[in-house]
């Protein structure tokens, strides 16, 4: 849809990847430990034990290798309620996040302490773990901390390999918002247009225009409707498929210069073998069909030939 | 006044893979900080600050990682820089520790710089493609192939020239013991009988996605007289926008600036016969020449003919990337302190297999984003001004 | 070795949420104006330039290489970038100048907190195998610390709401602060809990924001300011991520790095602590007395645009020292998860 507004526009933008990490020896025997229900700490130079277990000293930076098993139950050394919590938090209703020392460590573990309310919890206090229904070697094996009160919930261990790697989905979401200028040019988009701006220190036609031209530091002004067709710079020919791509190789990736314009952009060739396509070609834009079209680049499906003579090298030689 | 001199005294570096899965992102720099240590002969003690350089926190999908690292680093109570220049970083992480020796601000300085591919999908954290724009891009390989293609058209070049320097990086890096990629039987014709993946780019003439890290102790004058030190001569770092109208995307002006304002700084004149051995950031392999014409080891138009006659080989006369290069490793944001730390190692001697024989001067470049960011730096065996 | 001073600071209204982009054009392109017409310096007379921000808050790689296109970069210019708060960026020009490479130098940081989720953002700082599969909230995690502080008898909530009612009150004189107003500790604590025992008015904003400074060396900076504030100490250091192995009270990185740069005699500091009770934690661990004026800007707690904070913290300091209000400040700016890394950046007017 399309908001006839002078506001920026702005669209979602979801970033997301499951992070493959893996453990090295000390994360690994963490991980493998926790799949099993023990918890490993490791000692420190100054004779503390670290809980989580630290691959290198925080004093002097050496490599530690003293593990030491701890208890899984323990104190609650400080705390904060969390009364509504975030995706991916260790539970969806509300719980307190606390440094929780171990017996037998001398360090806090953050984790969540599911009490119930801000009122069963204090400093001092002793909680156990809560394992997790399906551990895989992960600090979320720890499913949660929980008051010595609370109703134990059985759980059991998973014996197997050595943990050595470790899946960390990361999903974050994010608004994005084009400046006021790229917002210009893409509601003329949506109208099929092709409008560009003037730089007014350097004279160039910029399209998308700028929020600030690049080489002069002021936002580009006076608009220019610009043709659709236009001369290939230079170009591709993409024929390796990787995760996330949203055009099925192989095709043409081409740099196209529109007639009056001073900057080009990147587009798709198509409606010749891409054997065909030169630096050089003329090429107009294959529109969408109009009720497809929206505040995006993508209302060109593609360029293709427009059967005129090739450009002279000269003529776009310096937009290389 | 001007700056005080500073020389790296120990270079340290990962055995480059596609996948270190037997380590942790600490347990990977380490294994270069443990190595740049010993061959510096440098305890924790004596290490002033670390910088730590790396390529987008998405690839390992941790924000700023040099926090949670700041143990690993030997950070810890100690002043910690983290410099991103795009895929320049690696060598501006060198230029940075560099200036805090050279300001007088420090005595010892460790730059570590590390990339942790095999966490993630580069290719997919380059192509994230932000609303409202045509989903056209694929990658570094698919931002840098229509250039190479303007400059193979601008200069003449014949379309072997990219194979030639994929051969010889991948054989060189068969001498190199930390190298990713170790082909010591390629040739230019199963360079060319490769798949085309970015037309004109094969796969042959493409670096390969690594896990690595790299680190170099740096040192001032006081500590590093009278040991073996690569004595930084010049350093250099210019940035230029990404598009603009009428950009040179085939020799930036940027990399021009940078080279002039290194080779004025370092004394050079005629950097071809003044320079002994250049590690350059080649991730395709058309790069080499681009890069030798950008910086003025040849004209314009003529690096694919200093290329082609062998003189960037070992022996030749400039040679360029005996360690491989890029093309056999690509830990992104360590590319370009590794360029840095084998200029190093060569001017040290200590380059093994790969040592250019009398090696005096030498180069390390890297550059980045969409060819904007531009590091460099010359190291000499000699202080500065002493040749 | 160069003496260097700042001698021009600007920043972008602090605000909620802008319309503008996550690479920070919109604001920088005015702030850059407002410093050039304050210092009369042009783009060419800079011989370096730094920047701070993060990809995460925006979302995407390389993030900040459009924001380049704000400056207008071409002829090529000296330049780096630092994944950090700008005020290590500041640091890193400051060196630069001090090599003899460059006599000026121009600083900029710029967030677009409002783009994403910050609260889930700021986990991804964490450790990525122990702690941030956890998904731990900033504001939650501050919490602890803050309740540690509460029941060793070293703060009150009473303590911390007086804090932010400070803050707002010293900010009616900011006009580009986000929060400002009179307003009593009584009446902040009538508010409820956000993160026991954290409240709304303990937390610092979600602040959209830019700032710029330009570093000069010596006589450049007496030819270009009346008044410069000389930069006579500066330093940084951090601490282990471990939360739990760290004592969360105190902060070792803050007081060594104010050891080194020397903050003795300081009449005023500008601190960036972005939770109420780390207002109070870093006031004790500086050892400013009574005598101190502490954030005249109102500080983060009016407004705290990530990774242009800190900077803003050197630029009001250094204000201070250039209107003549104050001799010898302190400049305060954190990054990480409580307060893991610390800056001091010492200011004198001569």
């Amino acid at each position: 849809m399309v908001t006839i507004s002078s506001e920026p526009l702005s669209a979602p933008l979801n970033v997301g990847f499951d992070y493959t990490r893996s453990l090295g020896p000390v994360l690994g025997r963490f991980a493998t430990g926790l799949r099993g229900h023990t918890i490993a700490g490791v000692r420190g130079s100054d004779g503390r034990v670290l809980v989580p277990p630290a691959e290198y000293d925080p004093v002097t930076a050496e490599k530690l290798t003293e593990f030491v098993d701890v208890g899984t139950e323990g104190v609650v050394q400080t705390w904060s309620w969390n009364a509504q919590p975030l995706d991916g938090q260790p539970l969806s209703h509300a719980f307190a996040w606390a440094l929780v020392k171990l017996d037998g460590a001398d360090t806090g573990l953050l984790h969540a302490v599911d009490a119930g309310s801000p009122d069963k919890m204090s400093t001092g206090m002793r909680v156990r773990v809560r394992w997790a229904a399906e551990p895989v070697g992960s600090i979320r094996d720890i499913e949660c901390f929980e008051p010595l009160d609370a109703e134990p919930v059985e759980r059991q261990p998973v014996v197997g390999d050595d943990v050595t790697m470790l899946t960390t989905p990361i999903h974050l979401r994010y608004d994005h918002t084009a400046s006021p200028e790229e917002s210009r040019y893409l509601r003329g988009l949506a109208e099929g247009k092709l409008l560009g701006q003037r730089c007014p220190a350097c004279d160039k036609v910029y399209i998308p225009p700028r929020g600030s031209c690049p080489t002069d530091g002021v936002p580009t002004e006076d608009e220019v409707e610009l043709p659709d067709h236009g001369v290939v710079t230079t170009f591709c020919v993409v024929n390796v498929p990787f995760l996330g791509q949203r055009i099925k190789p192989p095709y043409v990736a081409a740099y196209i210069l529109l007639d009056g314009a001073d900057i080009p952009f990147l587009h798709l060739v198509l409606g010749c073998d891409a054997a065909e396509v030169r630096m050089g070609m003329r090429v107009r834009a294959q529109w969408r069909p109009r009720d497809q079209w929206g505040t995006t680049l993508e209302n060109i499906d593609h360029f293709e030939p427009s059967g005129e003579p090739d450009a002279p090298y000269e003529s776009y030689a310096q937009h290389l | 006044m001007g700056a005080q001199l500073a020389a790296v005294i120990g270079t340290g570096q990962t055995n480059h893979t596609a996948k270190r899965q037997d380590v942790s992102m600490a347990g990977l720099c380490r294994e270069a900080i443990d190595r740049a240590m010993a061959d510096a002969g440098t305890d924790w003690s004596d290490i002033d600050a670390v910088v730590l350089g790396k390529a987008p926190d998405l690839f390992e999908g941790v924000m700023m990682p040099e926090l949670f690292l700041a143990d690993a680093l030997g950070a810890t109570g100690k002043p910690l820089l983290r410099v991103h220049t795009a895929g320049s970083v690696g060598g501006s992480t060198g230029n940075v520790a560099a200036s805090l020796v050279q300001s007088g601000v420090h005595r010892r300085v460790l730059a570590v710089a590390f990339e942790k591919q095999s966490e993630s999908n580069a290719m997919w954290a380059l192509s994230i493609m932000p609303p409202f724009h045509m989903p056209v891009g694929a990658g570094a390989g698919g931002y840098f192939a229509p250039h190479v293609r303007s400059y193979i058209r601008r200069s003449g070049a014949p379309n072997h020239i990219g194979a030639i320097v994929a051969a010889k990086d991948r054989r060189n890096g068969a001498l190199n013991p930390y190298a990713h990629l170790k082909q010591p039987d390629i040739t230019v014709e199963s360079v060319q009988a490769s798949p085309m993946l970015w037309d004109p780019i094969r796969y042959d003439e493409t670096c390969p996605s690594s896990d690595g890290a790299a680190a170099v102790v740096i040192a001032d004058e006081q500590t590093a007289k009278g040991r073996p030190a690569a004595w930084i001569h010049a350093t250099a770092m210019r940035t230029e926008p990404t598009t603009f109208a009428g950009r040179d995307q085939v020799s930036p002006q940027a990399g021009k600036d940078a080279a002039a304002a290194l080779w004025k700084q370092a004394g050079i004149k005629d950097p071809v016969s003044e320079v002994d051995v250049a590690e350059i950031y080649v991730p395709f392999s058309w790069f080499e020449p681009m890069w030798l014409e950008n910086l003025g080891f040849t004209e314009e138009g003529q690096g694919w003919k200093f290329t082609e006659a062998g003189e960037t080989a070992i022996g030749g006369r400039l040679p360029v990337n005996p360690s491989g290069g890029v093309l056999s490793s690509n830990p992104i944001g360590a590319s370009g302190l590794l360029r840095y730390a084998e200029a190093a190692m060569q001017v040290l001697g200590r380059a093994g297999e790969h040592q250019v024989d009398g090696a005096r001067v030498a180069v390390g470049h890297a550059y980045g984003g969409g060819s904007q960011y531009f590091s460099l730096w010359v190291v000499g065996s000699e202080r500065p001004g002493a040749r | 070795m160069s003496e260097v001073a700042v001698v021009g600071f600007a920043q972008a209204p602090n605000v909620r949420r802008t319309p503008g982009t996550t690479n920070g054009v919109e604001m920088l392109v005015p702030v850059f104006h407002r410093l050039f017409a304050e210092t009369g310096l042009s783009k060419q007379d800079i011989g370096f330039w730094c920047s701070g921000s993060s990809d995460y808050l925006a979302g995407r790689a390389f993030s900040f290489i459009a924001a380049v296109d704000a400056i207008g970069a071409f002829p090529p210019i000296m330049e780096s970038h630092v994944e950090m708060d700008a005020a290590w960026a500041l640091y890193e020009a400051w060196v630069k100048i001090r090599t003899g490479e460059a006599e000026t130098a121009l600083v900029y940081g710029f967030g677009k907190s409002s783009a994403g989720e910050l609260r889930r953002i700021m986990a991804m700082q964490m450790d990525p195998y122990l702690v941030t599969p956890l998904w731990p909230d900033s504001v939650g995690v501050a919490g602890l610390q803050a309740r540690l502080g509460i029941e060793q008898g070293l703060w009150t909530e009473a303590d911390m709401a007086e804090v932010a009612a400070a803050s707002r009150r010293a900010a009616l004189s900011n006009p580009d602060a986000q929060l400002s107003g009179e307003t009593t500790a009584e009446e902040l604590l009538k508010q409820p809990y956000l993160a026991d025992p954290l409240r709304a008015h303990d937390c610092a904003p979600i602040t959209d924001g830019a700032a710029a400074i330009i570093l000069a060396s010596g006589d450049k900076a007496r030819e270009l300011s009346e008044r410069p504030a000389w930069i006579t100490g500066f330093e940084h250091r951090v601490d282990t991520p471990m939360l739990g192995a760290r004592d969360l009270t105190t902060s070792p990185s803050t007081i060594a790095a104010a050891k080194a740069a020397g903050v003795d005699g300081v009449q005023v500091a500008e601190l960036h602590a972005p939770f109420t009770h780390q207002d109070i934690l870093l006031r004790q661990a500086l050892g400013l007395g009574e005598e101190v004026r502490v954030n005249p800007s109102g500080g983060v707690l009016a407004g705290h645009p990530m990774f242009a904070a800190g900077l803003i913290r050197i630029g009001a300091a250094a204000a201070e020292i250039r209107a003549g209000r104050a001799d010898k400040a302190l400049a305060h700016a954190t990054s990480g998860p409580l307060l893991q890394q610390n800056l001091v950046c010492v200011l004198e007017g001569r």
